[in-house]
């Protein structure tokens, strides 16, 4: 059972690590960083059954700072748009020498 | 007998302080003096100078507290005096008042030691500054630093008695550094004057090498003993070994310290350039107090001289050397000061035969005698200088007021400066009864006497130097004889109108002269040698011999050790003839010199110094000194600024600054490549995180 749960974990980790490193969009490259955290929280749920609650506990820690970066990083990404009409970041090169 | 009668020291300290409040009074009325005149200067009005008859408000003061708290000074010290005279005092009395350093097993308390030497230092410095500072009154009363000069006067006397009256190494540095300062702070009196800034700072350089002797002597000496304090140093010095090399090299070390306060050779060069300086500083630091500072301390450091032949007969050598090199440098000069300034070095050299030969008392009996007649001297070439600034100012001429060659006949005019002044150089001459006979005579006998000594360390060296001594005093009698002739004897040379101008100096100025005429008289008689007085009886009340029995106690610690290791000294001169018989010779030989030599320079054509001709032959080579100035610049001057110039342009200038630049570029160069990596796109950051992560979680399982 945790081989099964372990496996689709990783998977869904190696998805989003590709979609935040292949994908432009801003808002798509944010879903694949929320779904690399999600395939965490899998992993801790799957482990939380052999260890104790303890993965458990960590979930809900995981999900509040997740809620609290989706408030801050949706806000970043539409003042971007509304500064540049785009949320390609391509064209977002300011942090440079 | 001993415990009945205690020594007990009425306030040694304020003879220090008095001094030091007067600096600070003075000092405060300067300050208040320059922040005026500036601010008069910033609001467009002339700089007050108080010259002529208008005085600056602060220049009243200082009158009366510069030579004010001398005389409290002077009076606190000789009260020190009586009581010490009439008990018997054979420990030093230390007075401890506060611990000025500690660290680890090395103390120095501030302390004062009272005894019959040091005793003797502050009557001679309170007493004759004092005189020299009522003179000061009347020959800087035109000059618009006026507070200032007694601050710095006050300062220095302060200083003079920090190293005489010190208990230890440490402290009688702390003085040494001190007057050295003053010294230079009055050379360079009137420092708008590029030369005689300049002069001041050579003073101050060339005592920086003394100075680096005296330290590394302080460290030998801590190494040895574990204290600088005298009273404990000097006690266990009587273990050492006889002309062991540690004593000798700590001697040797201490001499260089003193050969540069005393302007011996080879550091003597400073004192005549000192001479720039105000003729009351002159007479004060450079002829009676400061430079006598070498002198005191050998005879402080007497037993460790006894213990180093070597050391002994290197400062006998040096004075003796000195004296005669000096003294041939005076013949020729024409600045009244710089005649005196020769005089002064060569007298020096004497006071260090005395020292070298082990006549410890001789030695600073002769800095006594000296201190009168020298301080007399300058100060009566002050008053004729004075008198002849006055009278070319007034007459817009721009003649040296210094310069012999200008002056002439001055005896109708300043009779009592003349007559003063005679008596200085019958005393500086050695001609009997003048105070110069005695000392000066006893120096040269006690050469001849450690000679002869039955086991003298060499004493073919020693009658060399007796011979040049001998042959110095003459030069001595000859020099001084000259300057006194050109300037108050033959016709006069300032000029018709010049000459209605000059006048005596007024009596702040002349009462000083007077008193220390009288003490260039009597000043001899405190040190009578029994033997001369078995033969003339009739030389006054005094007990003959007083000065070297009242030192005993400082110096019979050295006597001991010297007769232990030499035995007894020799009681005839290298060609026969005792005491007496040279004593009588050498006077005879003083008054004929100064007798042909009056006639010699009498009739001998003097010119004005615009229209004197240049010298030539040996004359010239005198006249310039030996061009000892010109060979010391090329040998060291010279070579360390082109040292210090190649340090400067190519090992500060390319070696030091291109690593320190060399460090910037390269930091900047490594920040430039590295910052390309810095693209600006997320994804680029993100692969490399990527990356990053993989490489610790593969290091990390694997």
């Amino acid at each position: 059972m945790i081989n099964e749960a372990l496996v689709l974990s990783s998977l869904l980790f190696v998805l989003g690590t590709f979609g935040v490193l292949v994908r432009r969009n801003a808002i798509i490259m944010f879903l694949c960083i929320e779904l690399q955290l999600n395939a965490v929280n899998l992993a801790f749920i799957a482990f939380s059954r052999l260890m104790g609650i303890d993965g458990q506990v960590f979930v809900f820690f995981v999900m509040t700072v997740a809620a609290a970066e989706a408030a801050v990083g949706l806000a970043i990404i539409i003042s971007v748009f509304r500064h540049y009409e785009t949320v390609n970041v391509d064209n977002l090169k300011l942090l440079r020498w | 007998m001993d415990t009945a009668a205690q020594f007990e020291p009425f306030f040694p300290g304020l003879i220090i302080l008095l001094p030091l409040i007067g600096f600070l009074i003075n000092g405060a009325l300067a300050l208040k003096h320059a922040r005026v005149s500036a601010a008069a200067v910033r609001l467009g009005g002339e700089l007050d100078l108080g010259e002529g008859d208008h005085r600056p408000e602060t220049h009243t003061l200082p009158s009366y507290v510069g030579p004010g708290v001398m005389l409290a000074a002077f009076l606190i010290a000789s009260v020190n005096f009586i009581r010490m005279l009439s008990v018997e005092l054979h420990e030093p009395h230390v007075i401890e008042y506060w611990t000025w350093i500690a660290t680890g097993t090395f103390t120095v308390d501030a302390a004062i030691q009272l005894d019959q030497l040091s005793i003797l230092m502050t009557m001679i410095v309170t007493g004759v500054g004092f005189l020299i500072h009522v003179f000061s009154v009347g020959y800087m009363s035109d000059d618009g630093g006026y507070p200032r000069y007694f601050s710095y006067l006050n300062l220095f006397i302060f200083f003079m008695l920090v190293l005489v009256m010190g208990a230890s190494y440490p402290l009688m540095f702390v003085g040494w550094e001190g007057v050295g300062l003053c010294s230079y702070l009055l050379i360079g009196f009137w420092f708008s004057d590029r030369e005689k800034s300049d002069a001041g700072k050579k003073a101050f350089i060339v005592n920086r090498i003394g100075d680096f002797g005296f330290l590394i002597a302080m460290f030998l000496l801590f190494g040895m003993f574990g204290t600088l304090d005298f009273v404990p140093l000097f006690s266990e010095a009587d273990n050492l070994e006889y002309g062991g090399s540690l004593v000798t090299a700590v001697t040797l070390f201490l001499f260089l310290g003193a050969a540069g306060k005393s302007a011996q050779i080879p550091l003597y060069v400073w004192l005549p350039d000192a001479m720039v300086g105000p003729t009351p500083v002159s007479a004060l630091i450079h002829a009676a107090t400061m430079v006598t500072a070498g002198v005191y301390l050998v005879v402080r450091s007497s037993v460790l001289y006894a213990l180093s032949p070597i050391a002994s007969a290197t400062v006998a050598g040096v004075g003796v050397l000195t004296a005669l090199f000096a003294a041939t440098i005076a013949l020729k000069q024409n600045d009244i000061k710089k005649v005196l300034a020769y005089s002064t070095v060569s007298q020096l050299g004497y006071m260090f035969v005395g020292v070298g030969v082990g006549a410890y008392a001789t030695g600073i009996f002769h800095l006594i005698t000296h201190a009168f007649f020298k301080a007399l001297l300058f100060l009566g070439a002050g008053a004729v200088i004075h008198s002849m600034h006055r009278s070319l100012h007034r007459t817009n001429d721009h003649q040296d007021p210094q310069d012999m060659r200008n002056m002439g006949g001055l005896k109708a005019f300043m009779p009592i400066t003349w007559g003063t002044m005679w008596v200085a150089t019958f005393a500086i001459a050695g001609i009997w009864p003048f105070a110069g006979f005695f000392s000066k005579d006893e120096i040269i006998w006690q050469t001849a006497a450690f000679g002869g000594a039955a086991r003298a360390p060499y004493p073919a060296l020693y009658q060399v130097y007796w011979v040049i001594a001998l042959g110095t005093a003459i030069l001595t009698a000859f020099y001084m004889t000259r300057m006194m002739v050109m300037t108050f004897h033959g016709s006069n040379r300032t000029g018709v109108e010049e000459a209605k101008h000059l006048y005596e100096a007024p009596p702040v100025m002349w009462l000083p002269l007077v008193a220390l005429a009288v003490l260039s008289v009597v000043g001899g008689w405190i040190n009578v040698p029994e033997a001369l007085r078995e033969t003339f009886i009739g030389l006054g009340p005094l007990t003959s011999e007083w000065l070297h029995h009242w030192l005993e106690p400082v110096t019979e610690q050295a006597h001991r050790i010297q007769e232990f290791n030499l035995g007894e000294v020799a009681e005839q001169a290298p060609f026969g003839g005792g005491e007496v018989t040279w004593a009588v010779i050498s006077t005879v030989l003083a008054l004929a010199t100064v007798l042909t030599s009056f006639q010699l320079v009498s009739r001998k054509n003097v010119r004005a110094a615009a229209e004197d001709p240049e010298l030539s032959g040996f004359s010239k080579v005198l006249y310039h000194k030996w061009y000892v100035d010109e060979v010391y610049d090329s040998l060291i001057v010279q070579p360390l600024i082109r040292t210090s110039r190649f340090c400067w342009r190519v090992i500060d200038a390319r070696v030091i600054d291109g690593i320190v630049n060399g460090v910037g570029w390269a930091a900047r160069g490594v920040g430039f490549i590295v910052s390309m990596f810095q693209t600006g796109t997320v994804n680029t950051y993100a692969f490399v995180l990527t990356i990053g992560a993989l490489i610790i979680l593969g290091v990390s399982v694997f």
